[in-house]
């Protein structure tokens, strides 16, 4: 160590000690990770609400302008899946989503498209999960995703099992779509995260449970156009009985939030966030590992580099 | 003013009942069900005393008013009868005819003796609202879901979904067959001649036709101003003005107040009282009474019919394979007794889960809708079919009670189950189950198998629609004749469950 780096150190170190409890210092933080050019692959926020919790994250990544280009048609695609209310974790917070449009808009978005080919009814689904007013709150298009004229084949390159599929048309007309699911306990798959979210998009789920659902779950992220952006809501977590669930016995306020454009890596994030609430091996939930071995992402959160913020 | 105040309310009425049924997209408040509920069969079969008497009453005072305005049926006769004049080439004029009184009376015995036997295909087949139910739902809801989509598509190009797209599907090739029949027959009566089938056909026509001889209003002739120019019987549909012989058969005229406005001496009007009755009184006299007996004998037993089904707890013998009838139907024979098969509750059924039956019920029992699982699952916190259904065949749920109401329950077939002959998760079943009466339970290798609580299933279906195993289903619903309290689900005890660190 040198004089120079000495005294660089010695003034950080002051700096960092008498500053360490203010907001502004994580900000500082921030803008000095951000110049130092080491890339954030996976931003973890718990303690917030919501919207705070997903600014706080996007701030973190970059900036939703990093992801979504002024001009460009966007699609966010929560977990619409049920006819539930927002309190029984059902579905994708509608606040979560709410903002995420917002802040597709504030990147300069010219459109936003929201959907989810759900399970109930579409239309009480769309209503009563509150997502159908929070979007359109803000600007997006809600669009339909009940029948199969919706849905145009599209291959799946490298798939094991399923090598194409019947995807949205929403999915294959955008520039780029923000894949948004709720962290949910999964009778069939153990959990559903970012990967599971995909049998949103798909027209035949009937398939995945008749061809090995975990498999089938990896196959379909080969799709060629990935979601730029993976934002998992734990903000509530179904802890058991899912992914319908009964009551709010089975809900647990986690309040948490997982982002990264790796998506085995998100979901393996909030799969360990999981297992504290409930136990949940990650060797439970094949399509992670299955989807490692398909190269869409890693399950080794050791070797990326993640901001863990408290709020 | 008659006319025209007619002509408003039984359009007012039409219009509603005819786009409440429709009305896939719910643009309509669900309340405007009543219209239903005030028709008279099927205020007959729910036992509504009020609202019988109401029409009663109303009958007695004014004729049959309900035939011209608050029947659909009647209204859309009307419709046709003016189109085909319309389209005429010569102007068409109305004439007198003969009334067919044996057919009428042996019609409406035939209905009394079916409802009595419980043979309701008959009495839904020939009930005017129940006919119109089934066009509309078998034949223009079909039509107006196609333009539907046809605008969907125009606007969705233009990338707005105020529209979307709906599933056309003919669920019932008989009902769309007899729908269709119905539709031509009684429009080509209608636009021939009028109201021919409400006076000759329809049992509803002949009760409230004979009520109205005795009504105090009615179309009466001046004789002392009347120059028989026999203008008022060319505008009469339902060809109950005798020129000849200054009559007025009561039982057919139907109150549309046509002949009123064309007769140039002010001679026929609608009055209250007798200042000129020419007719047998005494034939008249013993008609009532031979009715009145008649109706004394057979009333209270269908009564008794009626409320004995209403009170039927069950007993009886298990079959297997019964067909499931909607949630809030009591039993197999209750809800068979008291269906008419307007397919009122078809058409709102948002899951598409009612369909008509071909033989699910037996002859008896064609037309009648049952639940199937095919394009969908009952959505367990909906209650419309019993809110709608005018007839109590499905007796109103309140979301509670709909959601211990056990209308089938679920059956698990292991041999069938695809995490038993792959070996591969599936969960599906389970995954749409609301109480859990199918739930994942460990099996081997970290997969999950079904576990069966037939107990608190309710018999939704959402697991057979759902069950991907092919070509047999590892999970499907038997019905159960008598429908059950299924046991609420067990609540598990909240934790408190605090998470300080991310696990990672």
């Amino acid at each position: 160590m040198d004089r120079r780096d000495f005294l660089r150190t010695v003034a950080i170190t002051g700096a960092a000690m008498t500053i360490q409890h203010s907001e502004a210092m994580e900000i500082l933080t921030q803008s000095v990770s951000k110049l130092g050019g080491s890339k954030v692959d996976l931003v973890a926020v718990m303690g917030g609400e919501p919207e705070a919790m997903f600014r706080r994250a996007i701030a973190e990544m970059g900036g939703m302008k990093k992801f979504v280009k002024p001009g460009q048609k966007v699609v966010v695609k929560p977990n619409i899946g049920w006819d539930k209310v927002p309190e029984l974790a059902g579905n994708t917070n509608p606040k979560l989503v709410g903002e995420i449009v917002k802040q597709c808009f504030a990147a300069g978005a010219k459109e936003v498209t929201v959907f989810d080919h759900t399970c109930d009814d579409w239309q009480k689904c769309y209503k009563n999960s509150g997502i159908e007013a929070a979007a359109k709150a803000a600007g997006a298009k809600v669009m339909p995703a009940h029948l199969e004229s919706y849905y145009r084949t599209a291959p799946l390159p490298g798939g094991k099992i399923m090598k194409q599929a019947k995807i949205h048309e929403a999915i294959l007309n955008c520039d780029v779509w923000i894949n948004v699911p709720v962290l949910k306990n999964h009778g069939g798959a153990n959990l559903t995260m970012s990967m599971k979210n995909h049998m949103g998009i798909v027209w035949d789920r009937g398939f995945f449970h008749q061809n090995d659902l975990q498999q089938c779950i990896a196959d379909m992220c080969m799709l060629q156009k990935k979601a730029v952006l993976n934002v998992v809501d734990a903000y509530r977590v179904m802890k058991t009985n899912g992914p319908r669930g009964r009551s709010t016995s089975d809900v647990v306020l986690a309040k948490g939030l997982f982002m990264s454009q790796d998506i085995v890596a998100v979901d393996t994030a909030a799969a360990k966030f999981f297992n504290q609430i409930r136990e949940m091996p990650l060797d439970t939930v094949g399509h992670l590992a299955n989807g490692q071995a398909l190269k869409i992402g890693t399950m080794d959160l050791d070797k990326l580099n993640i901001k863990r913020i408290k709020m | 003013m008659l006319r025209i105040t007619r002509i408003i309310v039984a359009t007012l009425f039409f219009v509603l009942i005819t786009f409440y049924f429709l009305d896939f997209a719910g643009i309509l408040p669900e309340s405007v069900h009543w219209l239903a509920k005030v028709q008279f069969v099927p205020a007959l079969l729910s036992l509504s005393a009020v609202i019988l008497i109401v029409l009663l009453v109303l009958t007695l005072l004014m004729g049959r008013i309900y035939c011209s305005v608050i029947c659909p049926m009647g209204v859309f006769q009307d419709v046709m009868s003016r189109i085909s004049r319309l389209f005429a080439k010569k102007k068409k004029k109305f004439t007198y005819s003969k009334s067919k009184t044996l057919l009428r009376w042996l019609i409406l015995a035939i209905s009394i003796l079916a409802f009595v036997f419980g043979i309701s295909f008959v009495v839904g087949l020939l009930d005017p609202y129940s006919a119109y139910g089934r066009i509309i739902t078998n034949i223009f809801k079909p039509a107006y879901m196609l333009c539907n989509n046809l605008l969907e598509s125009i606007f969705s190009r233009q990338e707005n979904y105020t529209f979307y797209k709906v599933d056309i599907a003919i669920r019932s090739i008989l009902s769309l067959v007899i729908g269709g029949a119905t539709f031509l027959l009684i429009g080509f009566l209608a636009w021939k001649n009028g109201r021919t089938w409400c006076n000759t056909m329809c049992p509803v026509g002949t009760v409230l036709g004979f009520l109205s001889r005795f009504s105090v209003f009615k179309i009466r002739i001046d004789l002392n101003k009347c120059t028989s120019c026999g203008i008022c019987a060319t505008k009469c549909k339902a060809s109950c003005i005798s020129v000849s012989t200054h009559s007025i058969d009561y039982s057919r005229c139907v109150d549309c107040f046509d002949c009123l406005n064309d007769c140039r001496q002010e001679a026929i009007n609608f009055t209250p009282s007798a200042a000129i009755t020419r007719q047998g009184v005494d034939a008249s006299k013993r008609r009532f009474m031979t009715a009145g007996i008649t109706t004394a004998l057979v009333a209270p037993q269908a009564l008794l019919h009626a409320q004995s089904t209403l009170l039927s707890t069950g007993g009886k013998a298990y079959k297997k394979k019964n067909p499931l009838t909607p949630p809030g139907s009591v039993s197999l024979e209750h809800f068979q007794e008291n269906c008419t098969s307007c397919h009122l509750c078809v058409s709102k059924c948002p899951s598409h889960v009612l369909k008509p039956a071909f033989m699910e019920y037996g002859l008896e029992g064609m037309m009648q809708p049952t639940v199937d699982f095919e394009k969908g699952f009952c959505n367990f916190d909906c209650t419309v079919c019993g809110d709608v259904c005018p007839t109590n065949a499905i007796k109103p749920l309140t979301v509670k009670q709909k959601h211990v109401t056990q209308m089938g329950y679920v059956v698990f077939i292991l041999e069938n189950c695809i995490v038993h002959t792959d070996n591969t998760s599936c969960g599906a079943c389970s995954e749409h189950c609301p109480t859990q009466a199918i739930a994942m339970v460990p099996y081997k290798d970290g997969l999950t198998i079904p576990k069966v609580d037939r107990d608190i299933c309710v018999g939704c279906g959402g697991c057979e629609y759902v069950c991907p195993a092919r070509p047999y289903r590892a999970v499907h619903i038997e019905g159960n004749p008598v429908q059950i309290a299924a046991k609420p689900f067990k609540e598990e005890k909240k934790e408190k469950i605090k998470i300080d660190n991310f696990g990672f």
